[in-house]
């Protein structure tokens, strides 16, 4: 351990007006869940560095009047945390259409409708129609590759794939590429999948995927089930392995 | 009690909502005995009513009869419905505001036809520009999203409305289901 690095200790805090432990260098995310709260999340995904790309893990906490992505900040001694709010469920909401309005998510015609985080958890959140002006953005289909499909009409640009690839498979094949609603993957710099030559076609971008974004090819409607279970296990073996 | 009058409207769908509405079976019966059918493609009446307590719209607002129809229909409805992904998000019918109205007509009319190409003007209702979901035109009182909604989630939104109450609908269908 380095010498500017503070030594983890047990904090106790307040969530949701309960008094919880946790150590110190665990988020507030982290402890939430491992304490059976329901916060919404996209981006995160255990065993994965998290970035707060997408918004949905926002809480409030007391002292701050912002809200704040409750992955990217550490549980501290006497922090008061709340996970559930009108405010919060109204933001939560306007996250989910937005993702619905920025590409083109058609849920009964995707490969992955039934086995999808964003179309599971705006039911959970109870958005049943979008109120913003849907975008409509022609963006590509990057089929190259001989076994998967990237589809941009279904990416949230969450990252999980870009950091499954680099953090845990190691070979770094995804990045994001420009700003804001324009921000699309890209492989390799911006080759087409097919002709990467850093990608290993180990498939863990695919099976991390929330959408039906990346997919194995020849799977029709409903039929893109993620096998995260398969994913938790090298992601373990990753981390163990003293990286 | 007087029954409830209840119509079923179809614009830019595949009548899949209509269809998963028949699929209540022998549920239709405990309906029937419950509401007036004043408007639908299943009965045979050929005007939209002064006021309808309930209507179910299936489909996309697509083209200028949508329009008018839809317009129509909400100055004489109590509760409109957006039944289905089509009405509620304009779902498949709305891949086409991809490549714009232009393009899906030269595909159809041109480029696929062998004998006499052109663009039909008479009988048929000319396209939008875009492809809308219903709230986008006209205020919806609740959306009844799936594709197509299931004969269940029909079935027990309708005796929610029926007994005046508002369905939890997100506890019964998603987008895509």
């Amino acid at each position: 351990m380095s010498p500017t690095m503070t030594e983890t200790t047990v904090v106790t805090l307040k969530i949701d007006d309960r008094e919880i432990s946790a150590r110190s260098d665990q988020t507030v995310l982290e402890v939430a869940w491992e304490n059976g709260l329901f916060v919404p999340a996209l981006c995160h995904y255990e065993g994965l560095g998290d970035v707060g790309a997408c918004r949905l893990c926002l809480v409030e906490i007391k002292g701050s009047p912002k809200l704040t992505p409750a992955c990217v900040v550490k549980v501290t001694q006497d922090m008061e945390v709340v996970t559930q709010s009108e405010r919060l469920a109204k933001y939560r909401r306007s996250i989910i259409e937005l993702l619905f309005a920025e590409r083109n998510h058609i849920c009964s015609v995707c490969v992955s409708n039934g086995n999808c985080e964003l179309q599971t958890l705006a039911q959970k959140l109870g958005v049943d129609h979008i109120r913003y002006p849907y975008l409509y953005p022609k963006v590509s289909v990057d089929a190259s590759h001989s076994r998967f499909t990237l589809d941009h009409n279904r990416c949230i640009l969450c990252a999980r794939c870009v950091r499954a690839c680099d953090e845990v498979e190691g070979a770094h094949v995804w990045d994001l590429f420009g700003r804001g609603v324009d921000t699309r993957l890209i492989s390799d710099l911006g080759t087409p999948w097919g002709e990467s030559e850093t990608c290993t076609t180990c498939g863990k971008c695919v099976h991390i995927c929330p959408t039906g974004a990346l997919v194995e090819k020849g799977k029709s409607v409903a039929e893109m089930v993620h096998a995260r279970p398969r994913f938790a296990a090298m992601a373990r073996v990753r981390s163990s392995s003293g990286r | 009690m007087a029954k409830v009058s209840i119509a079923t409207v179809w614009l830019d769908g595949c009548s899949g909502c209509h269809m998963s509405f028949l699929d209540l079976d022998e549920r239709l019966l405990i309906v029937a005995d419950k509401i007036d059918l004043v408007y639908s493609p299943l009965v045979d009446f050929k005007d939209y009513p002064e006021m309808v307590d309930i209507a179910l719209v299936e489909g996309a607002v697509a083209s200028e009869e949508d329009l008018h129809k839809i317009q129509k229909i909400r100055a004489h409805t109590k509760t409109l419905i957006a039944f289905g992904d089509c009405a509620v998000t304009a779902n498949v019918p709305s891949m086409r505001n991809l490549v714009g109205k232009k393009a899906v007509l030269q595909h159809a009319y041109f480029e696929l036809a062998t004998l006499d190409p052109q663009v039909p003007n008479v009988v048929v209702p000319p396209l939008l520009d875009r492809v809308r979901p219903v709230h986008d035109v006209v205020k919806v009182d609740i959306f009844l999203p799936g594709c197509p909604p299931s004969a269940d989630t029909i079935f027990a939104a309708l005796v929610e409305l029926l007994e005046g109450r508002i369905p939890d609908v997100p506890a019964l269908t998603r987008f895509g289901k």
